[in-house]
């Protein structure tokens, strides 16, 4: 499998140890430890899962009970009622914002992929005057909160008529992003530089180098960068929130506000329509981090990213 | 630019070569061509923006009409707004509350994760799902969980018979309320933290045994001192990112006429959230930006101060000054 390359591949970055290797050699300090440590073990992490789980299990229970039992104590989808789901589905274009989210996702996750991957390696493979202080740079605009250009961003988009579009929720990532640049910067780092200066000599173009060679040794670390900005973007208030007027064109956070301001407290209290929604506009993070579990976790352990 | 850059090593060219461009040349142009979409980026979407909020920021400025220049007002109006005060409240108590909690209880669920055996993945999942949650999700459901007659939240201290707290409009409740909603996804953190705890040496522990240290004198001399830069990390990271909390917050509290006048929106409005209202619903344009520019400054005397504070008691391995 792929999976014993990436690995390896990811692992001179870190100096973290891989998840999953570092983990099997306490089981031999657990038993020499006293029988009541262990049982307060168990019960505290036991505890913490539940406590963890339990707004998840009463989100799903919930969700799926008729109206007047949504409040009801409990857990349990009981009595059942799956046509919620059906009426959250009529009463707002769910699909539609679905769809939206997912283009918008992988457009902002595979313009900031492409993008920072070919400024990192122009960071990594180079070397030229001004080199660190530029680097320095791009770090730098990390610290820089969102709120500072916020309002001149959106009067740009809004000078070029990009305003309830949704270029704007993806456009500015083709232009790279200091933390995957860091990220990526640091995985081609960790490749052999004879290994293109060789490619070189057989008369290979940078470019060549960049998509033939240094391209597909990262990919590892690129997919980290696409199920981040994946999530980021499908995630993200903010934005559609500044941009965007037609509904048609909302993202799911944005249109799942919608379906709160009008259905929640705001409107006729259908909560079990708000649940559904909000079940419909989880379950493809759930899935896509069971999907690219290693990646999230690998993503955070080496570099530290809030996720 | 490009002139600073191509100036090639001392190296003379040879004298036949001088026709072509040089290597050194012909590869700095390329080193600029693929740092060039940063370079724009950097110029049109952080530069220039950072110029123009400074400037609106001296003006008054509604979209509609030309910025009108005001000098300093809006700072000055700013100072004394008290509702900018409260939302800098707000915020800055969030902050002291949310950021070493999510420390320690994270940090408290990374060494029991530590000691998991087989079944560390599982639990990892656990407790990394929550973040997966888009926080509009997040919101909703904690705006139903904190309920004061119905949440589960109240039902389960119900149980230990404890009478819940009004947590979504009694003022002095809502804060907590929503730290409680945040510590719900601290699921980053444990796992900076594992990955932290994992990478300690084990011979330290040995060591350390052998000395007679007992369980607490290893935790505080071994591994503390060795995981002090994810400490640092999270600490910064969780910091800016709390003084800039939106979303969840957004979402239970604002956005709506009646939601904003059923629960105590005040007790619950943070200095981003404000930021935004000021800028997109009353286009107060040059107000926000100097609104925007006073977080910067904040963020940056607290990140300064706390690494600062941090040189004293982060160790670096292999550190070597």
């Amino acid at each position: 499998m792929t999976a014993a390359v990436e690995r390896s591949a990811v692992a001179p970055v870190s100096g973290v140890e891989p998840a999953g290797t570092a983990l099997r050699r306490p089981a031999a300090q657990e038993g020499r430890r006293p029988v009541w440590q262990r049982v307060l073990f168990v019960c505290a992490l036991v505890g913490a899962a539940v406590i963890f789980m339990l707004p998840f299990v009463w989100l799903i229970g919930a969700s799926l009970r008729p109206r007047e039992y949504v409040f009801a104590p409990g857990f349990l989808p009981v009595p059942f009622a799956p046509d919620n789901y059906a009426d959250a589905w009529r009463a707002a274009p769910l699909v539609t914002w679905l769809l939206n989210s997912v283009v918008v996702g992988v457009a902002a996750a595979a313009a900031v992929t492409l993008s920072s991957a070919w400024v990192a390696f122009g960071f990594a493979y180079f070397r030229f005057p001004g080199r660190n202080l530029l680097f320095g740079l791009v770090l730098a605009t990390m610290m820089l909160p969102f709120a500072v250009t916020m309002i001149p961003t959106y009067l740009i988009w809004s000078e070029l008529r990009l305003t309830d579009t949704q270029v704007p929720l993806w456009a500015g990532n083709l232009f790279g992003s200091a933390f995957y640049i860091f990220l990526l910067r640091q995985f081609l780092l960790s490749l052999p530089r004879e290994y293109f200066e060789a490619a070189r000599v057989d008369g290979a173009s940078y470019p060549q180098l960049f998509w033939k060679l240094a391209f597909p040794l990262i990919r590892p670390a690129l997919l980290v960068a696409f199920v981040f900005e994946f999530k980021a973007s499908w995630t993200d208030l903010l934005k559609p929130l500044i941009y965007l007027r037609d509904e048609h064109l909302y993202t799911l956070p944005r249109g799942l506000k919608v379906v709160l301001d009008r259905f929640g407290y705001g409107g006729e209290q259908q909560w079990e329509v708000v649940l559904a929604g909000s079940v419909i506009a989880t379950v493809p993070m759930i899935i896509l981090f069971f999907l690219a579990q290693r990646h999230f976790i690998e993503g955070i352990a080496t570099t530290g990213r809030k996720g | 630019m490009a002139t600073t850059v191509s100036a090639p090593a001392p190296s003379a060219p040879a004298p036949g070569r001088r026709r072509r461009p040089s290597l050194a040349r012909r590869e700095a142009r390329w080193a600029w061509l693929f740092l060039a979409p940063w370079i724009v980026g950097f110029l049109v979407f952080q530069a220039g923006p950072m110029i123009a909020s400074a400037w609106l920021s001296l003006t008054e400025y509604d979209v509609i009409n030309p910025p009108e220049y005001t000098g300093l007002d809006n700072y000055r109006e700013l100072m004394a707004d008290p509702q900018v005060a409260r939302a800098l409240g707000n915020t800055v108590y969030y902050t002291a509350l949310h950021v070493p909690l999510v420390m320690v209880i994270s940090l408290g669920l990374a060494l029991l994760l530590k000691r998991v055996g087989r079944l560390q993945g599982f639990f990892r999942t656990v407790f990394y799902l929550p973040v997966m949650t888009p926080a509009v999700a997040v919101g909703i459901l904690f705006l139903l969980l904190l309920n004061t007659q119905d949440g589960l939240i109240n039902r389960g201290l119900a149980l230990v018979g404890i009478d819940g707290p009004s947590w979504t409009t009694d003022p002095h409740w809502v804060m907590p309320g929503i730290v409680l909603m945040s510590l719900w996804s601290l699921g980053s953190t444990v796992i900076i933290y594992l990955a932290a705890l994992q990478n300690v040496p084990r011979d330290l522990y040995e060591a350390a045994s052998i000395d007679g240290a007992g369980g607490w004198a290893r935790f505080r001399h071994v591994t503390l001192p060795m995981i002090s830069g994810a400490l640092f990390f999270t600490l910064i990271v969780n910091t800016i990112a709390s003084l800039q909390m939106f979303t969840e917050v957004y979402t239970m509290y604002f956005g709506n006429r009646e939601t904003q006048n059923r629960f105590n929106s005040d007790a619950a409005t943070f200095y981003v959230i404000h930021l935004f209202q000021e800028a997109f619903q009353f286009l107060h344009m040059g107000y926000a930006s100097a609104m925007a520019w006073l977080l910067f400054l904040i963020i940056m005397v607290i990140t300064l101060v706390q690494v600062k504070l941090s040189n004293r008691f982060v160790y670096y391995e292999g550190e070597d000054k």
